[in-house]
Order: C-alpha cells, then sequence, then structure tokens
C-alpha cells in the first residue's frame, strides 16, 4: 500500500481568524526529497503540520492515495524540538512498534536491530531524557524511522545542532531516502538545502511563492523574496 | 511534659515487646488502609488520565467539582456510607456495616478525588508535553492513557501518597462506619481517641507513636522503590 501521492487544494489554515498558511496547492509525490524554505512565521511548520494532520485546515483540501485512517499509519514526523518519552533509549523507539500490536520482546528487538544504523546502540539502556541534543535528535528519527513509513515530515530536524550531528542526521536521512522513505523537510540552513534538496517549496507569508527543482530554485529564483532569501538579505 | 515522656517510654515499651493488641491495631489499620489506596488508585488514577487527554463540554466543572470534592468532610462522608450499609439502607442486605469492608468504602470515597485531582494535575502537564508525539503517532485514546500513567508513574507515587497520608489518619468517617469494635474494627486513630478519652495517655502516645513511624517508613520505602529522588527531573 503506498499512500502517496499527497493533494493539497487550497488548503488554508487559521488560528482566531487570523490566517497562518494558503491557500495553499501542491502535490508530493512518491520519490524525492523536498525541502520547504523561507523566513520565520512564513509558515513552514504550519504547512507540515497540515500535511500530516497535526492540523486542521479551516479550508480545502488535504487528500492521500489512500484513506486518511491508513495514511496516518504510514507516516511519521520529527519535531523542532525532540519530544523525548520517559523511558530508556530502547524503550522510546519500540513505542510506535508497540502501538502498532508488537509485542514487547518483538518490539524491543526490533528496536536494538536498528539503533545501529542511528549510532545508538551503545545509549540503548540510558534514559532518553538524559541524552545529548544531537542524541535525542538521533533517538527522535530512529523513533520515526522503526516503523518505515511511506513519508517523513520533519520540522528543522537541525536546529540548534553541530556540525557534527548534523552530519550524522543528513546521513541518516540520505540512507531513509534510499531505503524508500519520501522526505519532506523544512530548514534555515541554507547549505543544508543545497546539499539535500531534490526540489524546493519556498513560503512566504503563509503562501508557497515557488515550487521548483533545487537546482532551479538555487540559480534562477523566479520571485524577488526567494531571490532576496537566497542572497541571504532580509526578507520580512 | 511528665505524662508525655511517660508516654513515649511506655510507647516504646509497647512496641519493642510485641504488644498483641497494639499489633492487632496496627495491621488492621494497613489492611484498611492498603486496600483502601489501592481501590481508590484503580480509580482515581485512570480518571486523572482520562480528563487530562480528553476534551469535553463541561470538562471545566467536572475538574473543578473533582477538585471541591477533595475537601469532603470526613464525619459526612462516615454518615453517608452508614446510611447506605445500615439495615434500611440500599446496601444493608450485605450486612457490611461495622466491618473493615466498610471503613475502606468510607476511605476510598475520602481519597478517590485526592488521588484523581492530583494525579490530574500531574498528568496535564505531561500530555501537554506529549500530545503532538501521540496524535503524530496516530496512538488511540486508551493507549494515550496507558503512555501518560506509565511514564508519570514516579509523579504518580505522590497523589497515591498523599491519599494514605489522608487515609492512614482518618477518624471520623472509619469511627461512624467501622465502630471502633475492639478486636474487629480498632485502628490506629479510632484508638487514640478512645485511649485519650479514657485518660490512658501512653497507650494513646504509643499509637501516636505507631501512626506516624508508619506514614514515615512508607513514604520512605515508596520513594526507594520507586527512584524517586534518583530520576527526580521524570
Amino acid at each position: 500500500m503506498v499512500i502517496l501521492p499527497l493533494k493539497m487544494q487550497g488548503a488554508t489554515a487559521h488560528i482566531r481568524k487570523k490566517r497562518l498558511v494558503g491557500p495553499v496547492d501542491i502535490t508530493i509525490t512518491a520519490d524525492g526529497f523536498t525541502i520547504i524554505m523561507g523566513p520565520n512565521g512564513a509558515g513552514k511548520t504550519t504547512l507540515l503540520r497540515l500535511m500530516h494532520g497535526l492540523q486542521r485546515c479551516s479550508g480545502g483540501l488535504v487528500e492521500w492515495a489512500v484513506p486518511h485512517a491508513k495514511a496516518r499509519e504510514k507516516q511519521a514526523y520529527v519535531f523542532q524540538s525532540p519530544i523525548m518519552m520517559r523511558r530508556r533509549v530502547v524503550d522510546s523507539i519500540a513505542y510506535p512498534l508497540r502501538l502498532r500490536g508488537l509485542s514487547a520482546s518483538a518490539a524491543r528487538a526490533t528496536a536494538r536491530e536498528s539503533a545501529g544504523r542511528f549510532g545508538l546502540e551503545k545509549l540503548l539502556d540510558s534514559w532518553a531524557p538524559m541524552l545529548s541534543g544531537g542524541e535525542k535528535q538521533k533517538l527522535s528519527l530512529a523513533r520515526a524511522l522503526v516503523i518505515e513509513p511511506d513519508i517523513l515530515f520533519l520540522d528543522e530536524p537541525c536546529a540548534n545542532l553541530d556540525g557534527r550531528a548534523i552530519r550524522e542526521i543528513e546521513a541518516i536521512l540520505r540512507d531513509a531516502q534510499a531505503a524508500g522513505t519520501r522526505i519532506v523537510m523544512s530548514t534555515h540552513d541554507m547549505g543544508q538545502a543545497r546539499r539535500l534538496a531534490q526540489d524546493v517549496v519556498f513560503m512566504y507569508d503563509g503562501k508557497i511563492h515557488e515550487h521548483t527543482a533545487a537546482d532551479a530554485f538555487f540559480t534562477s529564483p523566479t520571485t524577488k523574496e526567494a531571490h532576496a532569501f537566497i542572497n541571504g538579505d532580509i526578507v520580512e | 511534659m511528665n505524662s508525655i515522656s511517660q508516654g513515649f517510654w511506655d510507647a516504646w515499651g509497647l512496641i519493642l515487646t510485641f504488644d498483641p493488641d497494639l499489633y492487632e491495631i496496627i495491621f488492621l489499620s494497613l489492611q484498611v488502609t492498603v486496600s483502601a489506596v489501592i481501590i481508590a488508585s484503580a480509580i482515581g488514577l485512570p480518571l486523572g488520565a482520562w480528563l487530562a487527554v480528553n476534551r469535553f463540554r463541561f470538562r471545566r466543572y467536572a475538574i473543578a467539582i473533582l477538585n471541591a470534592l477533595m475537601g469532603l468532610p470526613p464525619v459526612v462522608v462516615g454518615l453517608f456510607v452508614y446510611m447506605l450499609l445500615s439495615r434500611a439502607g440500599p446496601l444493608g442486605g450485605f450486612g457490611l456495616l461495622f466491618s473493615p469492608e466498610a471503613m475502606i468504602i468510607a476511605q476510598v470515597i475520602i481519597i478517590t478525588p485526592l488521588i484523581a485531582s492530583i494525579s490530574h494535575q500531574t498528568l496535564r502537564d505531561l500530555w501537554a508535553e506529549y500530545h503532538d508525539l501521540l496524535i503524530s503517532m496516530n496512538a488511540t485514546r486508551m493507549q494515550r492513557i496507558r503512555a501518560l500513567l506509565w511514564d508519570g508513574r514516579r509523579a504518580l507515587l505522590t497523589a497515591m501518597l498523599a491519599g494514605f497520608g489522608r487515609a492512614i489518619g482518618e477518624v471520623g468517617a472509619i469511627m461512624i462506619v467501622g465502630g471502633n469494635i475492639d478486636h474487629a474494627t480498632r485502628v490506629l486513630t479510632t484508638a487514640i481517641a478512645l485511649e485519650t478519652g479514657k485518660g490512658n495517655f501512653a497507650f494513646a502516645m504509643g499509637l501516636g507513636l505507631v501512626l506516624i513511624m508508619l506514614a514515615v517508613i512508607i513514604n520512605l520505602l515508596i520513594h526507594a522503590l520507586g527512584k524517586t529522588e534518583r530520576a527526580s527531573t521524570w
């Protein structure tokens, strides 16, 4: 069962009558690595939350290739500030599998097996909230990818991390993509976007100003806001 | 002052010589209170978690009522349970009045709102932390409640200890529904009241000393078992 493509048509999000995002039209196809960029308050996080279903649309449509309930089972989300459950690392990775009905021993065995891919094998018995920032984000990725999602949403997963941690996380994301997981990620880091993106969504004032192939976006942006953003000018 | 020190030494004498009357009262007190805490926790902890996770129309009022019930006057609870269990009452047929079971029922009514309210406050904060993650993981309502109860278990010990503290020191309700019958329903608090009334200060003092020691020991034991201090951040 493949849940993609994801289609958003006129999707809009409001909070207390204030428009946060929209109307937005976008299609996320089955392959690729999409980077969402834009200045603070442009609506990157809200767009990700709308796609994942963490935020309800106040208007428009969000449609998957399968019914929403089925689609939710094959998605995962990594938050900008890692949310750590008050459990050991192994139990944190095993938790999504437990939610899907695996026995505790089977879920733990799978978690132990997969921890090596994320450099967490020596931390399996540590308490998750006690990990460093980089380790927490790697645990978030391990927890998200253990269910082998069709699509993974990431909200600035490398914010506040050092170079080494960023490199490790980027390697994990490339591996995940190679293994068949579609990735949609927001970032402020232009260098990271150039390294990872296959296509770029540029947001400004809650709307998608550009959605093009990464090369085209970085070499010849079509809107003045995107041009200014790429040049490092202040975009308000 | 003399009677206090005399009472203190006499109390130690009763404890160290394993006075059978004293130990019978201690065991019944523990039996009634621990049973009440277990039953009240089985009701109050999931109720607290349910209130933390669910949003419904009259939620605020439900929480306000629960908080108000924390201050239930024990004597009124005792009277209510007495009327329920007395022969003319709706549950009179069970013949529970003046039994340890009646005392447990009264204590459960008194401490369940306390345990539910404290656990709700604790789990509400944890739910605020976990909300996006558990929704994202597509956890069902029951799975969310279970995750909160499990991950908040150390903090929930505080709610249970508060219930234990209230129950072990309770006298009004259990005096009414238990009747303070010797070798049947006499517990530490009702015995202290009785012995004080009789002017038997040494024995009353001994019972008081045991009551305080029990409360302290149980608290320390649960903190040690729950590793509360070693993992205090969660």
